[in-house]
């Protein structure tokens, strides 16, 4: 991974740069808090963690308008906080509450908020890259100046109906920015045991027709400028962009993964180049941050975090009649 | 009332519903400029131009996707499949996202959109082109799956389904877009959800729903030459099922059979028994009997793919059995 790029020039203000390390410092805690939940046995499921990954979501939904789209696939917890759906929501939804952010009917794997444009937590790998090629679809079709982000992993590139949308959405120009976080690992097989050609950019973008570009996207503010240009082509019906934005993840692919197949030196190495870290060290370079600051939004952090653990504890599981709503809008009716 | 073909009518339920709402539009392969594989979408694009009749590149699992996208931010897709034996490379989408995302989100998305197109033993299109899927699709709780048997119900079933908020499997049988018929002048829409006595009798009840329609009713004529008065109920839609619709006529008749193109096993027929063995066990006279299609691939050869199908003979000989009569 290259180090950080972000020049002394800042790409933003202080105050948005100062809320986008609180964001990636909230990110991480209720990751680390989330686990421990699940360590409890109070989350079910599949779990997978974002830990080390803050600023590819944080830096490029930064740039969105309130208007644009989210969608990513089932490590979807970072992107949804930083879409701004509430923690006190996401974590009820882990718990299976009522008061998730998807009624606890779709837990980890596939968060929703129809409000903030955030389309999904999408579970099944590259299943959504048609779907955000849809939505993109349907902007151009009405004529408005909206995009659609869309996140997924490296592993995603060998499922077909990705290179199908990839397709579609450069003949049809469609306003589309696809963001592959490369962690360098598709579950347990490195890229050099899934993909036959190791340039990425190759396989997803110039195969297409789409500028494509690789990134070091645990540069936040380099990830943030990256995106901000693909929006603006995008607004301006000059298509979709690939960015490959590089970063790690610290834990394994899931929970239940203790990610034997990777190295101790490797992890000590990300962990020495935590990307919150290094961009608490960049805002203090810039007399924009100090130790006292970064301990205070750490400790705001923490009680926001507890705050939604006791919410989600204490709200209400579904009533049983809840199984059979939401199925569809008109009234469902069980074959049964 | 016209006469057109069931390819008419369905040409006019898309053009109709276009016209009265720009949300919707048509996407498939070979929809635009060919027309459609099986001319149902002949002068579409001449009449609404290629933002809304849209061509796509062989990619079924790549373009129902983008259509269950449109369809999550407010757009109103048709999406054709050239025939719905293609639909098993986009079944992930179908499934996975069309008839679970409104679920999964607790209700905040809907999927208002159309699948169809050509379905069935269409003659000599062998094993991978004669597909009947419905009871793959019936299985699946958010999607409703219809199967039009006569111009009128094509037009009006397929107004409904572009309508309807929630995602329609929507399976023409590929033997019927030739079919003529009565269709109602002005606007003409039939409830999805709604079966349809197309012939009344006390006999027996025969359930049948797509192209077994006319076997069935043409058995009902010889049946009826013999004395006896079969009942013939047409699905039109296999999901959610009629079943008081159902359950009258069986009550009435007190025997049933059910005449269906798909496989035996574990098809629409055997989920339709189980109901009626549920609640009126103790009105049917004799079992329920099923006339389907034979449990093997569909053959090429002309005549064994013949003796697959539901014929009047087949369906004869079972009401026969239901009647004790040997």
């Amino acid at each position: 991974m290259s180090q950080v790029q972000t020049e002394a020039k800042p790409a933003v203000t202080r105050s948005q740069a100062l809320g986008w390390l609180r964001k990636m410092m909230l990110i991480r805690r209720f990751e680390e808090r989330a686990e421990m939940m699940y360590q409890k046995q109070k989350i079910g499921g599949f779990f997978h963690q974002y830990s080390g990954q803050e600023p590819v979501a944080v830096g490029s939904i930064g740039v969105l308008r309130e208007d644009d789209f989210v969608i990513t696939a089932y490590r979807d917890h970072g992107h949804a906080l930083a879409r701004g759906i509430e923690a006190r929501a996401a974590m009820a939804e882990l718990l299976g509450k009522v008061t998730g952010c998807s009624k606890g009917k779709g837990g980890s794997m596939h968060f929703f908020d129809a409000e903030k444009g955030f389309l999904g937590g999408h579970a099944i790998v590259g299943s959504h890259i048609p779907l955000a090629a849809g939505v993109a679809f349907a902007i151009k079709y009405r004529g408005e100046d909206r995009v659609c982000l869309c996140y997924f992993g490296e592993g995603a590139l060998n499922q077909g109906s990705v290179h199908e949308a990839f397709n579609m959405v450069s003949l049809w120009k469609l306003p589309v920015i696809y963001i592959l976080e490369n962690n360098q690992y598709a579950m347990g097989t490195s890229l050099d045991r899934s993909s036959a050609i190791r340039d990425l950019i190759v396989r997803g973008a110039t195969a297409y027709g789409i500028p494509g570009v690789s990134i070091n996207g645990n540069d936040i503010e380099l990830m943030a400028e990256t995106t901000r240009e693909a929006v603006h082509r995008a607004r301006h019906g000059e298509g979709p962009s690939f960015i490959e934005a590089q970063t790690y993840r610290f834990k394994g692919h899931s929970i239940s993964d203790p990610a034997k197949y990777r190295v101790q030196e490797e992890l000590d190495e990300a962990h020495r180049n935590d990307p919150i870290v290094i961009y608490q060290d960049v805002l203090k370079e810039r007399d924009w941050l100090d130790d006292a600051t970064i301990e205070r939004v750490a400790e705001e952090v923490k009680r926001e975090i507890d705050e939604c653990i006791e919410f989600a504890e204490q709200s209400p599981e579904p009533p049983l009649e809840a199984l059979y709503e939401d199925v569809t809008l008109a009234p469902h009716l069980p074959q049964e | 009332m016209a006469v057109i073909t069931f390819r008419e009518a369905l040409n006019q339920a898309m053009s109709e519903e276009m016209e009265r709402d720009d949300r919707v539009f048509l996407m498939g392969e070979e929809v635009a400029e060919y027309e459609g594989a099986y001319k149902v979408s002949q002068g579409m694009l001449k009449r609404f131009g290629d933002r809304r009749v849209i061509d796509t590149p062989i990619s079924e699992e790549g373009f129902a996707g983008i259509g269950i996208g449109a369809a999550m931010v407010g757009l109103r897709p048709i999406i054709e499949f050239m025939t719905f034996s293609f639909s098993l490379v986009a079944i992930d989408q179908v499934v996975n996202n069309a008839a679970n995302i409104r679920y999964m989100s607790g209700g905040q998305f809907t999927i208002p959109i159309v699948f169809r197109g050509s379905s069935g033993m269409a003659g000599c299109l062998a094993a991978t082109h004669s597909h009947r899927l419905e009871a793959w699709y019936a299985q699946v709780p958010g999607l409703t799956v219809v199967l039009p048997a006569t111009p009128a119900d094509a037009k009006g079933l397929l107004k409904s389904a572009i309508r309807s908020d929630d995602p329609v499997v929507f399976i023409e049988h590929e033997n019927l877009y030739g079919e003529k018929g009565k269709v109602p002048d002005g606007e003409h829409l039939v409830p999805l959800g709604l079966a349809e006595v197309k012939r009344p009798g006390s006999d027996v009840s025969l359930i049948t729903y797509s192209r077994s329609l006319k076997a069935t009713l043409a058995a009902a004529e010889e049946l009826a030459g013999e004395g006896i008065e079969a009942e013939v109920i047409d699905l039109r839609t296999i999901r959610p099922l009629d079943f008081e619709a159902l359950l009258a006529s069986v009550v009435k008749t007190h025997r049933a059979v059910i005449v269906e193109e798909d496989w035996p096993y574990c098809g629409v027929g055997a989920g339709i028994a189980d109901r009626i063995y549920q609640v009126a066990f103790d009105e049917l006279d004799a079992p329920i009997r099923r006339v389907a299609a034979k449990d093997a691939p569909i053959p090429y050869n002309r005549y064994l793919e013949a003796s697959m199908l539901p014929s009047v003979d087949r369906i004869v000989a079972q009401v026969n059995d239901v009647l004790y009569k040997k």
